[in-house]
C-alpha cells in the first residue's frame, strides 16, 4: 500500500490498544458457524447500509473471503472501518436472532473485519482488484469535505464510470474516520488504509483546499455535473456561560483530533481530574479515552439522568469500567479559576437548585457541534437545527445538482449512516447522468 | 442398577462396549490402559502378514466448525511381527481374564488360516473375527472386502476357519456390496457364529484443490480409503437391522459405525446389536469416553424400566418395516409456537424452496402449485399476518405461519429449526 497521509509516530493515539482485534482464521471459522443464515435475516433489516450480512458470513465459513469481502464492499465501501466503528450491539448486532436464542448475538463486525482486511489482503496478494471501474462516461463531480459520506459517493461514483474530485480543507482525508474516532475503535494509520484503497478506485482528492475559502462555491456547479456536500459538523459548541474560554476548557472533539493525530500533544502529568459536559456518545468516548490516558478522575457531569441519555449504555458501561463517573442532573453556570490556578465548573442541580462547585485541570465540552454549511450557500435550504435539507430518497437539496449526506444532513449520526447517504446520493447522480447521455 | 454384562454368544465381558479393531487396539499396553478405563471389550487389530504402511493415512471431513465427523484411513492390518502380538494377547488376556479378546485375522490361504487360528487359540482369545471387510489396500491382494463381496469365497473361507477353530468365530462384512443379507447369510451358512459390521466405506474424503491430490495424499498420489466416523452411522444402523430382521440370521450381531455416545450404542441394540464397537470415536477422544457410555446406558436403561442389555436387544426390529407397509393415512401437520420462535425464519425458506410451499410470512404471498387443491394465486384467508412480539420490543421478530390445509407433514421445517421444541408435528 502507498503512504500519502505519514503520520507523527509520537501521537497519543498511539497509547491505545486495539479493543476488538482482527480474529485469527480459527477464531472468525468458529464465530461464523454460529450464524444461522437466516433468511430475510433482522440484521440485514437492521443495518442503515444493507450489508448483506448472512451471505458474507457464509462465504466466510466456505473460506470464499474474497467473496465475502466484496459482498460487503458491493453497499459498503467503508467496509473496514464500518466494521470497527458501528454500534453493531444498536444495529445488526443487536437484531441477531441469537439474542432470543441465548443471549449472545453472532459478532458481526468483528466478522466484517476478517473478511473486509483480509479478503483486501488477498486481492492485493493476487493482485487482482476486487472491483474494476466502469468505462469513463468523461463526467466530473465535486464532492466538499472527505468524509465518510463523500468518499462513499466518491467510491460509488468512480465504480460507475464518473470521475469524483473531492476538495478537502483540511491535510488528511477521511473525516471522523481519522479525527474522532475512538482509537481504541480504529487508529488513524487504519483509516487511512482504506482510504487509500478508496482513492485507488479512482478518486481524485484536493487536501488544503477548503471551498468558500479558497474556492467559491458557486464555481463548481459550472465545472461539476453535480456536487455533493459532505461537509460534517462545524466547531464544537459552547454553552456561552461565563469562563469557557479559559486555558484548559476544551470542545470534544478538538481535543480528541489532538489526541488522534496532533505530534507531541500531551497531557501534563500534573493533572488529576477532568471533567466532561454532555451526555452523548462524544462525551464518553473523550471521558473514556481521558480516563485510558491515566487522567486519574473523570466525571461525566449530565444535565438530565443516565437513563435519558443519547448515548449508547453500552459505550457507557465500558467507559466506568475505566473508572468514569456519571454526575446527573447537574446544569453548568459559569467557570473561573481557583485561588491555586485551577479551573472551578459552578453547576446548579437541577432538581434540588443546590449549588456546587467541581475543580477540575480540563474541562471538555461535548454538548455538539455547530452547522457550517449556511456558509456555502444561502440558497441551500436548512432545518431549524441548521441541517441540510434533502430529498430523503434521492439525496438532493433544495438547489439543484446540488445532494448531501452524512453529519451535515442528519446532525450527527453513524458513519454507517454517512456512507448509506453518500451511496444513495451516487446512484442517484449516476442515473441522471446516464439518463442524460 | 441395570446389569450391562454381556454374553456374545459365549463371548464374556462386563459391558457391550468393544473397541473395534484399528489402531486403539494396536498392541497390548494400549488395551490394558483401554480396560483399566472401562471398555469390555477389544478386538484386536488385524493379524495376519505384517505389511508396511504409508504415511500420511488418515483425512477427515469438518462440518460447521466441528472437526471430524467423518474420516478416512488408508492404513493396512498391523505392521508388527506376528509373535509379538500374540504374546501381549497372551499377558492381556492373563491380566484381564474377565474382559473380552477377540482377535481379528485376515491371511490367504486354506493352511495359513489353519496356522494363525492355532496360533491365536493358543493365546487364550475368547473370539476370532474374520476381517472380510476392508475396502483398502488388502483388497488389491485379494483379501478383506474382496472376500466380502463374493456370498460364495465368504462362506468357503468361512467354513475353513470355523472348521480349525474351538473358540467363538465373528465374521466382519463390509457395507460395499448391494445388499447386506447376501454375505450375512453366507457367512452363517459357512458357520459364523457372530457377525460384526460395518466396516469401513470405500470412498475418497476430498481433494486438495491446490495440488489436484485426493486426500490423504501420500507424496503426490492418493488412493481410495475406509469411510468411517459420526457421518456413517445412519448406514450402519441400517445394515445391522436389515439383518436383525431376517430369519436367517441366527447368530448375535455386534454393531459397529460411527458409535460416540451411549444413545448411539442403545440405538444399534435396540436395533438388534448383542454388543457394540467403537474405534473412530476414540481415535478423536481417547478411551476415557466409555465412563459416560457405561454410565449413560446404565441410567437410560433403569430409567426404561429394563435390567439388563439383553431386554434391550432387538426392541426396535419389530417397528423396522418395508414402505409397502406403512399406514397411509397418518398423517401430521407442523405447528410452530410463537412464544419460542427467535424469527429466523429457516422453515420458511427451507419449506418454500426445500418442500411444499406451506409456510408464509405475509398474508397472501402462496403463489404455488399444491397438486388437486391447488389454490390458485389469491390470498388463502386461512394464513394470517405474521405474528409479531411487541411487547418483547421485537419489531423486526416475525413468525412465520403454517397453512395447515396444505402442509404434508414432511418435519422439513423442524429439522431446520434451530430452536428446540418450536416446531411440533402433530397429528391431524
Amino acid at each position: 500500500m502507498r503512504n500519502h497521509f505519514p503520520l507523527s509516530e509520537k501521537r497519543l493515539e498511539n497509547h491505545f490498544t486495539d479493543e476488538k482485534p482482527l480474529y485469527s482464521d480459527l477464531e472468525a471459522l468458529l464465530e461464523a458457524n454460529r450464524c444461522l443464515f437466516c433468511y430475510d435475516a433482522p440484521c440485514v433489516q437492521a443495518c442503515p447500509a444493507d450489508v448483506d450480512v448472512p451471505v458474507f458470513i457464509q462465504k466466510i465459513k466456505s473460506g470464499n473471503l474474497r467473496g465475502a469481502a466484496k459482498t460487503i464492499f458491493s453497499t459498503n465501501l467503508l467496509g473496514v472501518s464500518t466494521s470497527r466503528v458501528c454500534p453493531v450491539e444498536e444495529s445488526c448486532a443487536g437484531a441477531c436472532v441469537l439474542n432470543e436464542q441465548n443471549g449472545k448475538p453472532v459478532n458481526i463486525g468483528r466478522l466484517q473485519r476478517y473478511a473486509t482486511e483480509k479478503g483486501l489482503a488477498e486481492a492485493g496478494r493476487q493482485r487482482r482488484p476486487l472491483f474494476t471501474s466502469g468505462p469513463s462516461l468523461n463526467k466530473k463531480v465535486a464532492l466538499i469535505g472527505a468524509g465518510p459520506a463523500s468518499l462513499a459517493c466518491a467510491g460509488t461514483l468512480a465504480l460507475g464510470g464518473v470521475t469524483p474530485v473531492i476538495f478537502e480543507k483540511g491535510r488528511l482525508p477521511g473525516g471522523l474516520n481519522t479525527t474522532g474516532i475512538a482509537p481504541y475503535k480504529i487508529d488513524t494509520e487504519s483509516a487511512l488504509l482504506e482510504i487509500e484503497w478508496l482513492l485507488d478506485l479512482g478518486i481524485e482528492l484536493k487536501t488544503g483546499r477548503h471551498i468558500g475559502v479558497d474556492l467559491p462555491f458557486a464555481g463548481l456547479l459550472t465545472d461539476f455535473e453535480a456536487v455533493f456536500l459532505g461537509v460534517g459538523l462545524g466547531k464544537d459548541k459552547f454553552p456561552g456561560i461565563p469562563g469557557e474560554t479559559e486555558t484548559g476548557v476544551w470542545g470534544a472533539t478538538d481535543l480528541i483530533r489532538k489526541i488522534k493525530n496532533e505530534a507531541d500533544f500531551t497531557i501534563p502529568a500534573s493533572m488529576t481530574k477532568a471533567l466532561v459536559v454532555g451526555g452523548g456518545n462524544t462525551a464518553i468516548d473523550i471521558a473514556r479515552e481521558l480516563a485510558m490516558l491515566g487522567m486519574p478522575e473523570v466525571d461525566i457531569i449530565y444535565r438530565r439522568t443516565e437513563a435519558e441519555m443519547p448515548g449508547y449504555p453500552h459505550e457507557l458501561r465500558k467507559a466506568k469500567q475505566y473508572g468514569v463517573r456519571m454526575l446527573e442532573n447537574l446544569v453548568t453556570r459559569e467557570i473561573r479559576k481557583s485561588d491555586t490556578g485551577r479551573l472551578v465548573l459552578a453547576v446548579d442541580h437541577k432538581l434540588s437548585g443546590e449549588k456546587t462547585d467541581l475543580e477540575a485541570d480540563w474541562i471538555v465540552f461535548a454538548i455538539g457541534q455547530a452547522s457550517h454549511v449556511a456558509k456555502l450557500n444561502p440558497r441551500l435550504k436548512t432545518d431549524d437545527r441548521g441541517r441540510v435539507s434533502v430529498n430523503p430518497e434521492t439525496m438532493e437539496t433544495s438547489v439543484s445538482g446540488v445532494y448531501a449526506g452524512g453529519d451535515c444532513v442528519n446532525g450527527g449520526k453513524e458513519v454507517v449512516n454517512a456512507v448509506a447517504d453518500g451511496r444513495r446520493a451516487a446512484l442517484q447522480i449516476l442515473k441522471k447522468i446516464s439518463s442524460e447521455t | 442398577m441395570a446389569d450391562l454384562k454381556t454374553n456374545f454368544n459365549g463371548i464374556e465381558s462386563p459391558n457391550p462396549f468393544w473397541l473395534a479393531s484399528g489402531p486403539p487396539t494396536n498392541c497390548g499396553e494400549q488395551i490394558m490402559r483401554a480396560f483399566d478405563a472401562g471398555w469390555g471389550g477389544a478386538v484386536w487389530k488385524t493379524l495376519g502378514d505384517p505389511i508396511v504402511n504409508v504415511s500420511s493415512r488418515l483425512a477427515a471431513i469438518d462440518y460447521a466448525g466441528k472437526s471430524m465427523s467423518g474420516l478416512n484411513n488408508i492404513e493396512l492390518i498391523t505392521d508388527r511381527p506376528l509373535l509379538t502380538n500374540l504374546k501381549e494377547i497372551a499377558a492381556v488376556k492373563k491380566k484381564y481374564p474377565n474382559h473380552a479378546v477377540i482377535v481379528s485375522l485376515m491371511v490367504e490361504s486354506r493352511e495359513e488360516w489353519q496356522e494363525i487360528i492355532r496360533r491365536t487359540e493358543d493365546t487364550g482369545a475368547d473370539g476370532i473375527e474374520l476381517n472380510f471387510g476392508c475396502p483398502h489396500g488388502m483388497c488389491e491382494r485379494g483379501m478383506g472386502s474382496s472376500v466380502g463381496q463374493e456370498p460364495k469365497l465368504l462362506e468357503e473361507i468361512t467354513a475353513w476357519t470355523a472348521e480349525f477353530s474351538t473358540i467363538p468365530l465373528l465374521v466382519k462384512l463390509t457395507p460395499n456390496i448391494t445388499d447386506i443379507l447376501d454375505p450375512g447369510v453366507a457367512a452363517v451358512k459357512g458357520g459364523a457364529q457372530g457377525l460384526s459390521l460395518i466396516n469401513t466405506i470405500k470412498s475418497i474424503i476430498g481433494v486438495d484443490l491446490d495440488s489436484f491430490v485426493p486426500l490423504p495424499s501420500v507424496r503426490d498420489k492418493s488412493t481410495n480409503g475406509g469411510y468411517c466416523g459420526p457421518a456413517v452411522k445412519p448406514i450402519a444402523l441400517h445394515m445391522v437391522a436389515a439383518l436383525a430382521r431376517d430369519s436367517r440370521i441366527t447368530v448375535p450381531i455386534s454393531g459397529i459405525g460411527g458409535i460416540e455416545t451411549w444413545r448411539d450404542a442403545a440405538e444399534f441394540i435396540a436395533l438388534g446389536a448383542a454388543s457394540v464397537q467403537v474405534c473412530t470415536a476414540v481415535m478423536h477422544y481417547g478411551y476415557r469416553i466409555v465412563e459416560d457410555m457405561i454410565d449413560g446406558l446404565s441410567n437410560y436403561l433403569d430409567e426404561a424400566g429394563l435390567s439388563s442389555v439383553s431386554g434391550l436387544i432387538g426392541k426396535a426390529v419389530p417397528n423396522f418395516m418395508d414402505w409397502g407397509s406403512l399406514d397411509l393415512s397418518f398423517k401430521t401437520v407442523s405447528k410452530i409456537d410463537a412464544d419460542k420462535c427467535i424469527g429466523c425464519q429457516l422453515c420458511y425458506i427451507a419449506c418454500l424452496d426445500g418442500a411444499h410451499q406451506c409456510i408464509h410470512t405475509h398474508k397472501g404471498d402462496c403463489r404455488a402449485f399444491h397438486g388437486k387443491s391447488d389454490h390458485g394465486a389469491g390470498v388463502r384467508d386461512c394464513i394470517a399476518d405474521p405474528v409479531r412480539h411487541p411487547e418483547k420490543d421485537l419489531k423486526l421478530l416475525q413468525v412465520p405461519f403454517v397453512d395447515e390445509e396444505e402442509c404434508v407433514g414432511c418435519n422439513l421445517c423442524q429439522l431446520v429449526c434451530p430452536v428446540p421444541g418450536c416446531i411440533e408435528m402433530v397429528e391431524r
